[in-house]
């Protein structure tokens, strides 16, 4: 995880910049310092009670790696990250309260989407999962430890709106997995990752 | 069922000062008791989040009907995009909390006496009650237009079965016939509200009635999401050219040119401040707003119709021990939106607990996040994050916006699959 690690100091320096210079501007003397839990209930209009999301789109965010939520979040907030909501929300808080936010998800259970999938192809992007997948989204997906997003359960339409902005350069790709994704395109094209989602919406391995 | 206060209670605002100075409370075996006066948003989460907070907390939540329709989502009910059921909440969610839902309506607060009493003739001893009456309407501002003449020109802004009667109008509706929406003035409850309903009636007719027309008569020189909802309409319902789907007549500031001052119910026509009369098919009149009832009647009011309170407890600045949430509070910064009901519903709850429990309410965070769909794959938001202003005179928006005006048509449409999953997940966190 070392290049993760180099990934998080860079977009820390960067964000430290940016909001010093926010500083210099006139900012109105608010009250700061609320609780993790107190910030954490905030997101929940969206994202489901203690972060697990009945969609159908917008992410479960409960279980999932406190270091994987703070790299997205912080991507949100510096805009290497590019999304429609997230991106207006995330400058409201401070790093710290970023990083509170994502230890008190990563201690939520993930509550697996109920979600319809075709047997045929799941079992197809099972193997695809294996081959092209497996070694960063450890355990068929479902692992948080390996610090990546958990895939297995996430909900289809959301894995298909990160995999496009992937593919259409709003989010960058770590340079393992732009390599996996491009192989995988080769050799499957777009079917690959239809079975490849038909497999995570079954819920488990 | 008949609870009446014991002596506790003067105990426990006792335990609470000494709390407050920085000495742990000590229980001494008395009870917490928090009464919540009303079962929509604000209320039902306040319930809720306490007993999450605190499961040592006994909460009664009062609620006048056994079920709950929800004002978000019910314009896709008027645009057939979604049945009335699918807004419908019931209680039983909030029982598994172990919170003690009646249904019966409150018809005084005594705050000296610290009780709340029912029509039904019930009682029910507080330490701290969290009212959350929502809004009612100015029907004086509006001649021949009253709760009664409603039931057939429906405002239908608490949604319900005028949802279904508006509904029920506009598919009964010949086609080239004409919809009148008169939106209510400032402040009233979602704001982007009346906008969105005549995108999403402009949408039904789009497909069924093509040769109809909406005309919004508006008291307000401007509204909600505005550049927004423009560029959505004309792209939707060609919007300011001769075939426009939908006419929006504002009035300038001070004015009330295009304000609906009068409706004649038989001949379905209104007529303005500048005295136009308007004939409607259909008509949808909202009156200006003010708290709900029962916020006159305990005196949580004042001169705006509208509860003031200090916006890091959400406790009256009127009367002691008694909360007021929602869109009946003075919650300064914030709009009256179903989000912004929900979050300060947990900071209430937060404080609420913390007092309780002698303790200092820890630093409030708040936010608030709203869609607009305003057609077919065409969602629009406005978010904010809030941090109290250091001296507490406002909650301050910290961070947000709208919807890029520049955003993709993939953008568009995944803000309306947002805007169903927070549906989807701000209902379960109000009543599951």
């Amino acid at each position: 995880m070392a290049y993760k690690k180099l990934q998080r100091a860079l977009i820390g320096a960067l964000v430290i910049g940016a909001s010093s210079a926010a500083f210099a501007a006139d900012k109105p003397k608010t009250m700061t310092g609320a609780s993790a839990n107190m910030l954490a209930v905030t997101c929940a209009g969206c994202h489901g009670t203690n972060g697990a999301s009945a969609g159908p789109a917008t992410p479960s965010i409960a279980g999932i790696s406190a270091v994987y939520f703070e790299e997205v979040m912080l991507g949100f907030k510096d805009g290497s990250v590019k999304n429609t909501i997230m991106s207006r929300i995330a400058k409201g808080y401070s790093d710290d309260e970023i990083k509170a936010m994502g230890e008190l998800f990563s201690k939520q259970p993930f509550v697996p989407a109920k979600q319809e999938f075709d047997a045929k192809l799941a079992k197809k992007g099972a193997k695809l999962h294996d081959k092209y997948c497996e070694k960063c989204h450890a355990d068929g997906g479902t692992s948080a430890e390996d610090d990546s997003g958990i895939l297995m359960g996430q909900l289809t339409p959301y894995l298909h709106y990160t995999l496009s902005d992937y593919k259409a350069g709003d989010r960058e790709m770590t340079k393992k997995m732009k390599k996996k994704v491009n192989q995988l395109i080769k050799k499957e094209g777009d079917a690959g990752f239809e079975a490849l989602f038909n497999y995570y919406a079954q819920g488990k391995q | 069922m008949k609870i009446t206060r014991r002596g506790f209670v003067k105990g426990a605002g006792a335990a609470t000062a000494i709390g407050m100075m920085g000495t742990p409370y000590i229980a001494m075996g008395a009870s917490k008791k928090v009464v919540v006066v009303g079962g929509g948003t604000g209320g039902a989460t306040a319930a809720k989040y306490l007993r999450m907070a605190d499961p040592s907390i006994e909460v009664t939540l009062i609620e006048a009907n056994k079920h709950y329709y929800t004002c978000y989502m019910s314009n896709e009910v008027l645009g057939g995009g979604r049945s009335i059921d699918s807004i419908k909440f019931g209680y039983s969610g909030l029982g598994g909390h172990g919170v003690n839902v009646v249904h019966d309506v409150v018809t005084e607060i005594d705050a000296k006496g610290q009780t709340v009493k029912t029509a039904g003739g019930q009682s029910f001893a507080y330490d701290r009650c969290i009212v959350a009456p929502g809004i009612d309407f100015k029907w004086e501002g509006i001649e021949g237009y009253d709760a009664k003449v409603a039931e057939d020109i429906p405002h239908a802004w608490k949604a319900g079965s005028q949802t279904v009667t508006l509904r029920k109008q506009l598919e009964a509706m010949k086609d080239g016939g004409t919809v009148v929406i008169a939106p209510p003035g400032n402040p009233f409850r979602c704001p982007p509200g009346p906008y969105e309903r005549a995108s999403q009636i402009a949408h039904y007719l789009k497909h069924h009635k093509p040769k109809s027309k909406i005309i919004i008569l508006d008291p307000k020189p401007k509204f909600s999401k505005m550049g927004l909802f423009t560029q959505g309409w004309k792209a939707l319902y060609g919007y300011e050219t001769d075939n426009s789907m939908i006419e929006w007549r504002g009035s300038a500031q001070g004015s009330n040119d295009n304000a609906v001052v009068k409706v004649d119910a038989g001949s379905r026509s209104v007529t303005t401040g500048f005295d136009d009369t308007v004939k409607a098919d259909v008509l949808n009149v909202i009156p200006n707003q003010k708290a709900g009832k029962i916020a006159f009647a305990a005196g949580l009011t004042n001169d705006s119709g509208w509860c003031p309170i200090n916006l890091h407890t959400f406790e009256s600045t009127i009367h002691k021990n008694i909360h007021v949430i929602g869109d009946a509070s003075i919650a300064k910064g914030m709009p009256k939106s179903g989000y912004a009901a929900n979050s300060e519903a947990k900071v209430c709850a937060a404080s609420v607990a913390a007092l309780l429990n002698g303790q200092e309410p820890g630093t409030p965070a708040y936010v608030n996040t709203c869609y607009s769909i305003v057609g077919k794959d065409w969602g629009i938001s406005v978010a904010a994050v809030y941090q109290l202003a250091e001296d507490g005179s406002k909650i301050t928006k910290v961070s947000g916006g709208l919807t890029p005006t520049d955003a993709s048509p993939e953008m568009r449409a995944r803000e309306v699959a947002y805007a169903h999953s927070w549906f989807t997940n701000i209902t379960n966190d109000i009543f599951m």
